[in-house]
């Protein structure tokens, strides 16, 4: 085993942000949607566009970040790999086989992981931002008074942004389950903490291709 | 040495990412928030209007009136064009020209109208036009087109001993009843709380009793009850917010009003974007300032909310009765009927353009239930706003073979006229109130469930009262639950999508405790295999 630098400040700091305010968007938005009283309605919703102005910065940021890294290219999607990952999580992993993709610093991603985060990202994401900023600004003070974009009804903004909130939840519970399938269960935690992750050490590490330790997530569905 | 750098890179993370990110959150959360105008409004309204003339100095005023004509002849004297701008008023004619869609143009007013009161002044002019800015409106034979017949005095006198008879059309007291003139025309000018109130505290038949939030509490009452007319407020004159033009007051009722012309909306004094919070702003493109700023109404004395005439004319010992209950309401008389009454009632709420529909005497009754008037409006209409109203629901006569309204005959100086509040002789009354109306009447009466809807506009509470978010944004028992066809966070939702959503979560749930299941068992297994 060998330790590595996987994960820049950049990339962790996003993460753990990112998480920390779609948590707390989960838990005001579903207050918003009447689901349960804890925050109380207000606050609910002060606390739900706050962390949804700072998410879509953050966002912003991300974006800036992938392009400028290049990192962007981890999410192309590939087909390589694909049946032997899932395979993996149905039969591999209960009998202790080695996993199918290995890890490294170019190729941090498995094949489902790079399709489900793709999705997440071209899908998922911006019909949240998008039925969000909708659902805030529809209606605008400008010089003073109130003006409205003409909608027919807020109903089918703020349904599908409950559709969506659902589904980003459905991803993280199964993300959150699948960074224990690491090498050890909390390997992939450590690493997105600290950036540093032991990979396995290969003969072939230098190889193009290379194979490694890995962690991964996916929205099972076995 | 590594971790260090990833240190100094958190380091200048905080200058380059979160410091300006803060920001520019900041700044698009409108945390930099603004001022409305209401120190300017306080100013404004606190300050004394001095009146520029003394009536008391005139000398045509220095003489002993013996009748109300007189006076008014006075008045005009000086006022020489203020009789003609008051006899184009609806105060002067009760009817107002109005369009109506799908009626046209209509002549509309107290004078013609059907309420779910004491149903219409028709036959009850004498009683009913007391409130009548004339004098003596008695019958149909009133002279409109007589400037002499205005009474100047019921708006005018600042004195506040003017006091118009029972039973005379609007005339005030003869002989040693008769006003004191000479006092109150020393005393004339811009009209105050009393003058206004004189009438619209009394709609109904007594205090408070159409309204529900005009009645005579608010000639001395506290912020609690109205923060604009309070004595520990600004104790604001009606006209104040109600200014008139050549005797054209602004502002509409709409149990008799039906256009969307010459309201008074509160956004002629305030911002129309008041608040600190943008987010309360927006709130008034859909909905109207008095939703949340009248939480309650009726909160002194209490307001009819149900009049059932089908009980009226029950007689103990050969006479009429009434009964009160414990709070010293009427809540059945012989006259009337019963009624319901509420204090600190929670208004409904409905969608508004400023248009409104009345059920004529002349309509047909084709449904259980008919509304009294209809005030259009709905979500998907740019000028409907929600706003709150009273719902005064009655049970009222009509015509079971003709099917339309009944006008009754109700009052009476004495028995024997066949006036119902002196006979309680329902075929009697109903007759001799359909042969003045003109309209014809089979002999057989029903009792038919009407709603009128009022809205609720004064008794405003301080802002710290005003209705929270919560009280229309929750599943359970929401203020708005009522208003169609609006998305309302928190009150609205899809039950479908919340289940699926629900069901996916826990099916999520399952699978990764499963798999984890799986795999534990499997590590178990291979040890113990070991």
């Amino acid at each position: 085993m060998k330790k590595v630098y996987i994960y820049k400040v950049f990339e962790r700091f996003w993460h753990w942000t990112q998480s920390i305010l779609i948590f707390t968007l989960a838990l005001t938005g579903f207050e918003v949607n009447g689901a349960y009283e804890v925050l109380g309605y207000e606050t609910a919703v002060n606390v739900h566009n706050f962390s949804a102005i700072s998410l879509i910065i953050l966002i912003i940021f991300a974006i800036f970040w992938h392009f400028t890294t290049g990192e962007w290219r981890q999410y192309i999607p590939t087909k390589k790999n694909m049946k032997a990952q899932i395979e993996y999580y149905i039969t591999g992993i209960f009998r202790n086989a080695p996993h199918p993709t290995r890890k490294t610093i170019l190729s941090k991603l498995n094949p489902l992981q790079r399709l489900t985060y793709l999705a997440l990202k071209i899908i998922l994401i911006p019909l949240m931002v998008i039925t969000g900023i909708l659902y805030m600004l529809y209606r605008y003070g400008m010089n003073g008074e109130i003006h409205s974009l003409k909608i027919g009804s807020l109903e089918p903004i703020a349904l599908l942004h409950t559709i969506g909130a659902f589904l980003i939840l459905a991803f993280v519970i199964a993300h959150i389950y699948l960074t224990t399938t690491g090498h050890t269960p909390t390997s992939n935690i450590k690493a997105m903490l600290t950036g540093w992750e032991e990979l396995e050490d290969d003969d072939d590490e230098k190889k193009e291709n290379n194979v490694n330790t890995e962690k991964n997530e996916k929205n099972e569905n076995e | 040495m590594e971790i260090f750098e990833s240190f100094k890179k958190t380091f200048l993370f905080i200058f380059i990412v979160i410091f300006p990110l803060t920001i520019i959150t900041l700044g698009f959360s409108n945390f930099f928030e603004k001022e409305g105008n209401l120190g300017e409004l306080k100013e404004k309204y606190s300050r004394k209007k001095i009146s520029s003339v003394d009536h008391s100095k005139f000398e045509i005023l220095q003489k002993d009136f013996k009748d109300p004509h007189e006076v008014t002849e006075a008045c005009l004297s000086c006022h020489t064009e203020r009789g003609k701008e008051l006899m184009s008023t609806a105060h002067w004619n009760w009817e107002r020209e109005e369009y109506i869609e799908g009626r046209g143009i209509t002549y509309l007013g107290k004078k013609n109208l059907i309420n779910n009161f004491c149903t219409g002044i028709m036959t009850n002019e004498r009683s009913c036009n007391k409130c009548h800015a004339g004098l003596g409106w008695t019958d149909k034979s009133f002279d409109f087109n007589n400037q002499l017949n205005i009474d100047c005095l019921v708006c005018h006198d600042k004195t506040g001993t003017y006091e118009k008879a029972t039973g005379m059309g609007g005339h005030p007291p003869v002989g040693e009843d008769a006003p004191d003139y000479k006092n109150i025309v020393a005393n004339v000018g811009r009209p105050m709380k009393h003058n206004c109130g004189y009438c619209h505290f009394n709609g109904g038949g007594g205090n408070n009793v159409k309204h529900g939030d005009l009645e005579t509490a608010l000639l001395n009452c506290d912020r609690n009850v109205d923060v604009h007319m309070a004595k520990d407020g600004l104790d604001m004159n009606c006209v104040d917010c109600h200014p008139a033009e050549n005797h054209q007051i602004k502002g509409k009722y709409y149990a008799v009003s039906s256009s969307n012309k010459n309201r008074a909306y509160c956004t002629d004094c305030h911002n129309p974007a008041p608040h600190k919070q943008q987010i309360l702003n927006e709130h008034t493109i859909k909905v109207d300032c008095r939703t949340c700023h009248i939480p309650h109404y009726a909160k002194v004395n209490p307001t009819k909310l149900y009049w059932d005439w089908s009980t009226a004319g029950a007689i103990k010992d050969g006479e009429g009765y009434s009964v009160t209950d414990s709070l010293g309401r009427e809540v059945y008389t012989s006259k009337k009927g019963t009624f319901i009454w509420g204090t600190n009632v929670q208004p409904e709420y409905v969608w508004f353009n400023g248009t409104a529909d009345h059920f004529l005497i002349t309509d047909k009754i084709e449904t259980d239930t008919i509304n009294i008037n209809t005030l259009f409006g709905s979500y998907v209409d740019p000028n409907s706003k929600i706003i709150p109203i009273k719902i005064h629901k009655g049970k009222q006569p009509y015509d079971l073979k003709y099917k339309t309204l009944l006008q009754a005959k109700l009052w009476a100086p004495e028995k024997g006229e066949g006036a119902f509040w002196m006979d309680l002789n329902w075929d009697i009354a109903l007759k001799l109130g359909m042969e003045y109306v003109g309209l014809p009447f089979s002999g057989q009466y029903g009792f038919i469930n009407t709603r009128a809807y009022l809205p609720v506009s004064h008794m405003v509470s301080k802002s710290e009262d005003a209705v929270s978010c919560k009280e229309c944004h929750n599943r359970k028992n929401s203020r708005l639950k009522n208003v169609p066809g609006v998305y309302i966070p928190a009150t609205s939702y899809n039950k479908n999508i919340n289940m699926a959503g629900t069901a996916l979560m826990l099916l999520s749930l399952l699978g990764v405790l499963g798999h984890a299941a799986l795999r534990i068992r499997a590590s178990y297994k291979k040890k113990t295999s070991i």
